[in-house]
């Protein structure tokens, strides 16, 4: 397994050699298509594996996906992977006029493929069935999977069992005054909460500022260009070598314009969506802190409930009353669940800091690289900037009136 | 923004290197800034670091490589006046070392002292007007040959040269004068627009001190060197020129003054003076021009002429487009170095907090590359700003010389009035003359001839006498201004040439020095991060 995951649109496993022995995993998420009409009008993806995985049918696959499937995805695994940092999806769009504009499109596809590729390179994730199923299964059945989860409406029997249980300790709980809902009292993970949720607002302010700096881009790009047409014009009504003078720098203005505008589109691409991504991320931790609260509820009451039991049975069983092996039954049940639940709990605090070493490790990798392409491309803009008008010096000299 | 401390370089804020500065005044004199007085009005604070910051951009700039050899101070234009405003004419005259420089400062507050019924009167506004010059004309009241002297002027006498000027300068190009703001009396006195205008004053005098033949003008050195009320004449308002006009009128028509133009009168426009028949003759003759249907007796032939009226008209319309086109560029300048600078900020936040609350080396080393980003960010953002407040000099060269459109339109007006005059003029003689042959015919079926008739006789052909040497007059005047015109459009288009070609040198430069800047800055960061490139995997 490859020990670091380099820039966002890399691939899974090393994809280097096919026939390697070297177990590897890589998918691509591209070709996106409109389909449907009107207000069901939707994109569809094409998703490419290829694999020398046993657990997968096939060396190569391709199948086609949309949106909700990317999302099935991700509550699959986030139901079934608690405590680890699960990738995020880019947002759905809310605006209706830009769902299918080109920038929009590509933007998609590119968080969609580092997603996929992130949960494949996951040593955890990647044995998830649900992710073979993405990856393989025909569009119909990926149909019916969908369909059948729906919402709110997926709990299991057991979950419903355990949100009634829930509100009855809860009821006791009131009964009992302790009002108080139950948390962790580790400072350390108290320090780490309070991180996240100041990390969050770091970033989104840096984003904020980096999608105004594209549109700022954007914007001289569009005043060049408007200003080297003007000066153009004047050189026309000028004539002689001032006029041609003229009519040159108006040429650099409009092609300054345009790599202005290309850089506009870079950075958007790799320096806003990269920042993006970053919040999206720290919400997932948010999100896996909200699973480790509720471990930790459900921990605590289970384990309230079983101790009551167990005072209750020694009751009977003092009082020689016929209920005792039923109630024996109960508390082993409980006893049961009780260390399940606190087992769960322990992998989730488990996965949790091992998730956070790697978010760490990864981010800062993730970050250098975009920090890094951010400078080349100023770099490279202010050099073509330098360049363009300084190609105007020699003729400016020779036709000094 | 808040001032954020970064490691290298001096804050450029207080940063005034005066070598650079006098090296390149050395042929003007040193301007010194009378503003250390107490001014009741004019904001101490935003006046000097205005001046400040002017010095700041020519010397803070150490420009590198290339930028080395070409990037020069922006003030290497020899101007008169204080330093920071790029005039259209660049010229120190041609006799080597004359100069005239002239600063405008300390606004007050007066009061009319006026006998109406209103108590308290009207407040207004004088300004101190310091010059210092060693033209001839001025005098002068040291041994270097220079005199320096001050007078105090209201904006009513700055409209009042303009207009004497306009009348004494007919066919040049004069530049425009700042607009009378029709505003009442509260904006007039707040500081904004009070120093406003104490800069366009400034601004005004120095380009007609600039100009090859208004600098010499008698009206302009009365106004600048003569103590106490201007001695010009006012421009008397419309209301007393038509009172003037109609007590004369009835006189004229009836025959009772004499109706004839002079030859001083010949001279002045039409419009602006008294005489409301002639007004009313050149009128009626300009509408003969249009819709008569002989042709008038001169034309304007001059086809050069035309062609260069042509010419004026499209460039004044490529002015006004790329007048706005700049600005359209100056402020998305701007933005983008706002922008810039916010995003630094953001990132040095993001830093120091992931620094102060790292569990993990990965943090540590993540905020040490956010922070070399922010830095170079907040760099780059100071570099913008900088170099916008040049290129805002520059490009001002466009918004010059589109005011300068009004002063060619004025130029063309006093040729076609100039033109006017004759032909209405001629007109005249030519129905006098008839008139007169009317009479010699009548006269001379008479036996012995027509006392009153023959005094008739006399008193047109006197009067046609009169008339020609007028009409004399008005054709030389015709002729001076047509010439007027000829010599300014020539120095016009010497000294836009000229200008438009400093304008794009200096606008180019510029941007070459701080691109070169930037891309140093961003070059660097790229360097210190160049372990995550992704050919080096």
């Amino acid at each position: 397994m490859l020990a670091k995951q380099r820039s966002l649109s890399g691939s899974g496993l090393s994809p280097r050699s096919p026939s390697s022995s070297q177990p590897f995993l890589s998918v691509s998420v591209t070709d996106p298509v409109k389909l449907g009409n009107g207000v069901q009008a939707y994109i569809s993806y094409r998703v490419i594996t290829k694999t020398n995985l046993p657990e997968y049918r096939g060396q190569e696959k391709i199948v086609i996906r949309r949106y909700s499937d990317f999302v099935w995805l991700r509550d699959r695994l986030a139901e079934k992977f608690k405590g680890i940092f699960i990738p995020p999806l880019p947002e759905k769009s809310a605006v209706e006029k830009f769902r299918f504009s080109a920038e929009f499109i590509e933007l998609r596809r590119q968080a969609l493929d580092t997603y996929v590729n992130r949960v494949a390179s996951h040593p955890q994730l990647q044995q998830s069935e649900d992710l073979r199923s993405f990856l393989q299964d025909d569009e119909e059945t990926m149909e019916r999977a969908r369909s059948q989860d729906g919402g709110i409406f997926k709990k299991k029997p057991a979950d419903l069992m355990q949100i009634f249980k829930d509100v009855q300790s809860k009821v006791s709980d009131v009964v009992l005054g302790k009002e108080k809902p139950l948390e962790e009292a580790d400072p350390e993970y108290e320090k780490m909460k309070r991180y996240v949720f100041e990390l969050e607002d770091h970033l989104a302010e840096a984003q904020k500022q980096a999608f105004r700096l594209v549109k700022r881009h954007r914007e001289l790009g569009q005043a060049l260009s408007d200003f080297g047409k003007a000066v153009k014009l004047l050189g026309d009504s000028e004539g002689n070598q001032l006029g041609k003078a003229f009519s040159d720098f108006g040429s650099q203005s409009e092609m300054l314009s345009f790599k202005l505008q290309k850089e506009a589109q870079d950075l958007l691409m790799n320096f806003e969506e990269p920042l993006k991504d970053y919040v999206r991320a720290v919400q997932s931790i948010k999100a896996t802190m909200t699973d480790r609260a509720n471990a930790f509820r459900q921990q605590c009451e289970l384990a309230e409930t079983a101790k009551l039991r167990e005072i209750n049975l020694e009751k009977l069983i003092v009082m020689r009353s016929d209920k005792v092996p039923e109630v024996e039954i109960e508390c082993k049940e409980l006893k049961a669940e009780s260390e399940e639940a606190t087992r769960r709990f322990e992998v989730i605090v488990r996965l949790m800091n091992e998730e956070l070493v790697r978010f760490q490790e990864q981010k800062t990798i993730d970050m250098g690289v975009t920090f890094h392409d951010f400078a080349k491309g100023q770099a490279q803009l202010a050099n073509d900037i330098a360049n363009a008008w300084r190609s105007l010096l020699p003729k400016l000299e020779a036709c000094s009136p | 923004m808040e001032n954020l401390v970064i490691d290298e370089g001096p804050n450029t804020q207080t940063f005034i290197s005066h070598s650079d500065y006098r090296s390149v005044m050395s042929s003007l004199a040193e301007t010194h800034h009378p503003l250390a007085g107490d001014d009741p009005l004019s904001s101490n604070s935003s006046s000097k670091s205005f001046r400040n910051s002017s010095f700041t951009e020519d010397s803070f700039l150490e420009p590198p490589a290339y930028a080395d050899v070409v990037f020069s101070p922006f003030t290497e234009k020899p101007i008169s006046g204080n330093g920071n405003s790029s005039q259209p004419t660049q010229h120190l005259s041609n006799s080597s070392s004359e100069f005239i420089t002239i600063i405008v400062s300390n606004p007050q507050k007066e009061q009319e002292i006026s006998n109406s019924l209103v108590p308290g009167g009207n407040t207004y506004v004088t300004y101190l007007i310091t010059t210092r010059t060693n033209m001839a004309d001025y005098g002068s009241s040291d041994f270097s040959g220079s005199a320096e002297f001050s007078v105090r002027r209201r904006f009513r006498d700055v409209v009042t040269l303009a207009d004497r000027l306009a009348d004494s300068y007919r066919g040049f190009l004069i530049p425009p004068r700042p607009d009378k703001n029709v505003v009442e009396s509260q904006v007039m006195q707040k500081q904004e627009f009070v120093e406003q205008r104490r800069l366009a004053l400034e601004k005004y005098l120095t380009k007609l001190a600039s100009h090859p033949v208004i600098k010499k003008s008698e009206e302009l050195r009365v106004f600048l060197q003569v103590q106490g009320k201007l001695p010009l004449p006012s421009t008397t308002d419309m209301a007393s020129r038509m009172l003037d006009g109609a007590v004369k009128l009835p006189k004229q028509l009836f025959g009772e003054s004499v109706s004839a133009i002079t030859a001083q009168e010949a001279v002045q426009p039409a419009k602006g003076g008294r005489d409301l028949l002639r007004i009313f003759k050149e009128l009626k003759q300009s509408v003969a021009n249009d819709w008569g249907g002989s042709k008038p007796p001169v034309v304007e032939e001059d086809k050069e002429f035309m062609e260069k009226k042509e010419k004026l008209r499209d460039l004044e319309q490529q002015l006004s487009a790329a007048s706005q086109q700049a600005e359209g560029l100056v402020k998305a300048q701007q933005d983008i170095g706002e922008t810039m600078g916010e995003l630094g900020l953001a990132f040095i936040k993001l830093a120091k907090f992931e620094t102060e609350e790292a569990v993990y080396n990965s943090q540590r080393t993540r905020a040490a590359d956010a922070k070399r980003v922010a830095t170079a960010a907040v760099k780059a953002s100071r570099f913008y700003r900088e170099a916008n407040a040049q290129t805002v000099k520059h490009l001002d060269t466009l918004h010059e010389y589109l005011g300068l459109m009004q002063a060619v339109h004025t130029a063309f007006a006093d040729r076609s009035n100039a033109l006017l005059t004759v032909q209405t003029l001629l007109s005249e003689l030519s129905s006098l003359r008839s008139r007169v042959e009317k009479l010699e015919a009548a006269s001379s079926k008479i036996f012995g001839g027509d006392k009153t008739r023959n005094k008739k006789m006399e008193e047109l052909k006197e009067t046609i006498r009169v008339t020609e040497e007028a009409k004399d007059c008005a054709i030389k005047e015709y002729e001076r201004i047509k010439e007027n015109n000829r010599n300014e459009l020539e120095r016009l288009d010497r000294e836009r040439q000229n200008d438009f070609h400093n304008m794009l040198k200096g606008f180019v430069i510029n941007q070459v020095g701080y691109a070169e800047k930037i891309a140093n800055v961003w070059t660097k960061v790229a360097e210190e991060t160049s372990e995550y490139a992704k050919d080096s995997i």
